[in-house]
């Protein structure tokens, strides 16, 4: 079981590397306190300054018109890339506080003694915040199992974690709106948990490797005592390696959307991934297995498609499927998974992506 | 001294090895490094986030990479 080695995996789960522990005391967390909140105050002083300032560059310094393709195309992104990676900054600041709550280990022995549904639900949400990453993927399997967490509501944690986090949602705000990112984080937990609980009714754990079913974990670790300080440190670490791992995706996704902003769209993409075709929307989940990126790669590539003029819908199928169902991270489940409980969670997470994508192919 | 760094061979655990490994050299102390990546071993130690690192079977770190300084204070 050693063969995990040359698998790429895209860690989103935000687990600092150099997370100082120990140490510090209560001491000075109030001067950390007041330096926060003077923080906040200046970063939104700061944001609020983004517009007047994009277009004071675009149209009064560069002497661009603003109702040239140039000029706002410009002004959008000298706007947008800086507001996006400021968004991007708190949040994932703030979702690192909690995290330094919510670990895996936390998560594992608060749904041990939940039952079905309310478990489902409980595990796609928890899935958001706690610390996940696809290479730990099967210790944390192996951790559920042996807590007693059934199968169902596992898969439930296991299809939201990757699939629904902060920093998609937050790029998806900053880039196409609040109503999309409301959307996607609605749709993408409703799939986590009902597909969990389908696949908790298909009676699966037979296919669950029988290694796994034998295994007797050790009782779990304490974790070591964090200090408010640590969890500051915690979280500012967590801000320096997610920030810049994804700030590129953040620039490219603001250059296309740019371009889409100053040069009307065409639409070309509305015959083949518009709502009209029936068959976009299985070939687009189709497509999106072999694809493996993180969220934030696959938005710039969302923007452009919405902006081509396919169908919403279609979209967020395609988005959907590149994040929770990919190749690699079938390979590392196959460890502990038999073939057919694979092909029962491929096929029930691509039915439910199917049935997100043609509902809203069918509303709006 | 035993020190165990487990992980299944992520670029996070890769990085544990490498700290746990410069903190050792640094404090110039004689241990048994292992890597551990048979996750039914992992579990034994209750460990299910990786990577973690246990120093004579006591569970130091989990579901992080410690830095440099951190494996250098459980090693005094």
């Amino acid at each position: 079981m050693s063969e995990q080695n040359n698998i790429s995996c895209a860690c989103e789960g935000g687990e600092p590397t150099a997370a100082e522990t120990g140490g510090g005391t209560g001491k000075g967390v109030g001067r950390i306190l007041v330096l926060q909140i003077l923080a906040v105050a200046a970063w939104y002083a700061l944001y609020l300054q983004l517009l007047p300032f994009s277009e004071w560059f675009a149209y009064g310094l560069l002497g661009l018109d603003p109702a040239s393709h140039l000029g706002s195309a410009v002004q959008f992104f000298v706007y947008d890339t800086p507001k996006v990676l400021m968004l991007l900054l708190l949040v994932v600041y703030g979702v690192g506080i909690l995290r330094s709550f919510v670990t895996v280990n936390w998560t594992r022995s608060f749904l041990a003694g939940k039952r079905e549904s309310a478990g489902n639900v409980l595990a796609a949400l928890l899935g958001v915040v706690t610390p996940f990453c696809s290479c730990s993927a099967v210790p944390l399997f192996i951790g559920f199992m042996t807590a007693g967490i059934p199968l169902g509501v596992t898969f439930s944690f296991l299809i939201a974690a990757p699939m629904v986090n902060e920093i998609a949602l937050v790029l998806l705000y900053g880039l196409l709106g609040w109503k999309i990112a409301a959307l996607y984080f609605a749709t993408g937990i409703s799939i986590a948990v009902v597909a969990g609980w389908v696949m908790g009714r298909m009676r699966l754990e037979p296919y669950v490797e029988d290694w796994v079913r034998e295994i007797r974990a050790g009782e779990a670790t304490d974790e070591p005592h964090m200090t408010w300080k640590d969890r500051f440190t915690y979280a500012l670490d967590s801000v320096r390696d997610i920030v810049g791992r994804v700030w590129k995706y953040v620039v490219l996704g603001i250059a296309v959307g740019a371009a889409i902003h100053g040069y009307v769209p065409e639409g070309e993409l509305a015959g083949i991934m518009g709502s009209e075709a029936w068959w976009s929307v299985p070939l687009s989940v189709l497509l999106g297995i072999p694809m493996y990126t993180n969220a934030a790669g696959v938005i710039p590539v969302v923007e452009a498609l919405l902006g081509k003029g396919a169908a919403l819908g279609t979209t967020l199928a395609f988005m959907m499927s590149v994040i929770a169902l990919s190749f690699p991270e079938m390979v590392i489940l196959r460890k502990v998974l038999k073939p057919r409980l694979i092909a029962a969670f491929i096929l029930v997470v691509g039915c439910g992506i199917l049935i997100v994508g043609y509902l809203f192919n069918a509303i709006i | 001294m035993k020190i165990l760094v487990m992980g299944p061979g992520c670029p996070k655990c890769e990085q544990a090895e490498k700290n746990v490994r410069e903190a050792v050299a640094e404090a110039g102390i004689a241990a048994d490094i292992q890597k551990v990546k048979d996750f039914q071993e992992i579990a034994k130690y209750g460990v299910f986030s990786t990577p973690a690192v246990v120093i004579d079977g006591e569970v130091k770190v989990v579901g992080k990479a410690p830095s440099k300084k951190d494996v250098l204070s459980w090693l005094k």
